[in-house]
């Protein structure tokens, strides 16, 4: 399946990988410079806070969006899962630092009284905690030393985009058309993964291999 | 907004205001939308004139009030804390007049024991009221014991800042009780009727272990999701230092109002 991304030469390829790294950051500095600078209305940190949040939840659907649209349109991002992973890691670590550091103030009884006492906060910090080993095992090395058991952990971003969405809707007072969004739109993206051998196979039925030119 | 005249009131703190902008743009009115932007920039449709709120129930004088009847009690600029039960806080200069006033006009009946509160329910305006999702089932209810709604503390509101009340803010005339969450302080109001039954109220309906009845402000009684013991003051707590204040039992009115609650087990009626 020829196209975009493939059709790039190996230069800009790893360019646009950084390109992807710096665009996806820059929700965050934009947040953050509004934020000290004195231009977030109402209450700047909690606005600041969601940012994060809503971009984390944002960035895992991108990382779990890459193979159903490789299985459905041919459109082959693999090449930048791993920074859409890397991605929704910070975030959610930024997310975190900023309710530890600007929003409790590092009032540390505070935040272990909330982390298990609230059940939101502590499916969030669930959610926190399974994308570390990802996170950690995100390089080449990783994929080799693991072999086949890479793939294994890995599927612990099923879990963890499950516990952020969850974490997103029972932190509301109302669960409205927003959270629900997510919350459907991440079901689907998990609902796909025990469907795709299906799909795959009778795709390959449908379509018998093409014949070497 | 038309400019109020009111006399000031010894009920009023001396803390500094919150701005006038972020009062009228950081508000929880879900009949507009569930964002704080929402109320202000969702409410250019709705028509607070005319307005009229009928007083029922068990009352020896039912009658409407027109927003000019409401206009000639006394007013008084009554600058309260607000604490909203999500854990900020503001401090606020209504203009307003206790509501003990309208109830003595319609003279209670001795059987009556509480006062239910209505909102107005006018999708067309409204567009949190209409459209497939609706976050509550309308209208927003809200109710006081009588003896909180008689308190010299409790008021109806028909302006701040010395000025009519914004839309966002509940215009023309909404409820103001300061030792309470802020949700308790139910706006636009078309209705109030006194009765010899707890009313419900509808973050009461919506989430019972959540929201109780009396929702007095209570730092020693945690919400199911996040701690009360504390407060960002609007405004105020920048993006570093973020100050949280101690949130004061009854919002800091205790010495006016514990009195209401003597004996009653606070944890249980929260």
């Amino acid at each position: 399946m020829a196209g975009f991304p493939a059709a790039l030469s190996p230069r800009l390829r790893k360019a646009s990988i950084w390109m992807l790294y710096l665009l996806g950051l820059l929700p965050a500095a934009w947040g953050f410079w509004l934020g000290a600078t004195g231009r977030l209305p109402g209450n700047p940190v909690k606005e600041f806070e969601h940012l994060l949040g809503l971009w984390a939840l944002r960035f895992l659907i991108a990382t779990l969006a890459v193979t159903p649209l490789r299985d459905l349109s041919g459109i082959n991002l693999l090449r930048y899962r791993r920074a859409l992973g890397l991605l929704a890691f910070w975030y959610v670590l930024m997310h975190f630092t900023t309710y530890m550091v600007l929003d409790q103030f590092l009032n540390v009884a505070a935040i272990v009284e909330d982390i298990t006492r609230r059940p939101f906060i502590t499916i969030g910090m669930a959610g926190l905690l399974m994308l570390v080993p990802l996170a950690l095992t995100s390089n080449n090395w990783s994929i080799r030393k693991l072999g086949s058991r890479w793939g294994k952990l890995h599927r612990l971003v099923y879990v963890a985009a499950a516990a952020g969405a969850l974490h997103y809707a029972m932190s509301v007072k109302i669960v409205g058309p927003q959270q629900w969004i997510y919350i459907a739109i991440i079901a689907l993206l998990l609902a796909w993964r025990p469907l795709r051998p299906y799909f795959n196979a009778r795709k390959r039925r449908r379509r018998p291999p093409e014949k070497p030119a | 907004a038309k400019p109020l005249k009111a006399s000031e009131s010894a009920l009023s703190t001396d803390e500094k205001l919150t701005s006038e902008d972020d009062i009228t743009s950081y508000n929880n009115f879900y009949e507009f939308g569930l964002g704080k932007g929402d109320p202000k920039s969702r409410s250019g449709k709705f028509e607070p004139t005319p307005w009229t709120i009928s007083v029922d129930g068990m009352v020896a004088k039912p009658r409407e009030f027109g927003v000019d009847d409401l206009l000639a009690f006394p007013l008084e600029e009554r600058i309260y804390r607000m604490r909203c039960v999500e854990a900020w806080s503001m401090v606020i200069p209504w203009t307003g007049f206790p509501l003990s006033a309208l109830l003595d006009k319609v003279e209670p009946l001795g059987s009556a024991r509480y006062v239910a509160f209505e909102t107005v329910v006018r999708p067309d305006q409204m567009p949190g009221q209409s459209g497939y999702f609706q976050s509550i089932d309308w209208p927003y209810v809200e109710g006081l014991r009588l003896d909180e709604a008689r308190h010299p503390l409790t008021i109806l509101a028909l302006g701040l800042y010395g000025k009519t009340l914004p839309s966002q803010n509940g215009a023309p005339v909404r409820l103001v009780v300061p030792w309470k969450y802020g949700f308790k302080g139910i706006k636009s109001i078309v209705r109030i009727t006194l009765t010899d039954k707890q009313p419900p109220t509808s973050w009461n309906i919506l989430a019972p272990h959540e929201y109780g009845f009396f929702a007095n402000v209570n730092p020693a009684v945690d919400h199911p999701r996040w701690s009360q013991a504390s407060e960002i003051r609007i405004g105020e707590s920048g993006f570093f230092g973020a100050n949280r204040r101690p949130t004061l039992p009854f919002n800091g009115y205790g010495a006016d109002v514990a009195d209401l609650y003597a004996g009653m087990d606070l944890e249980a009626n929260f």
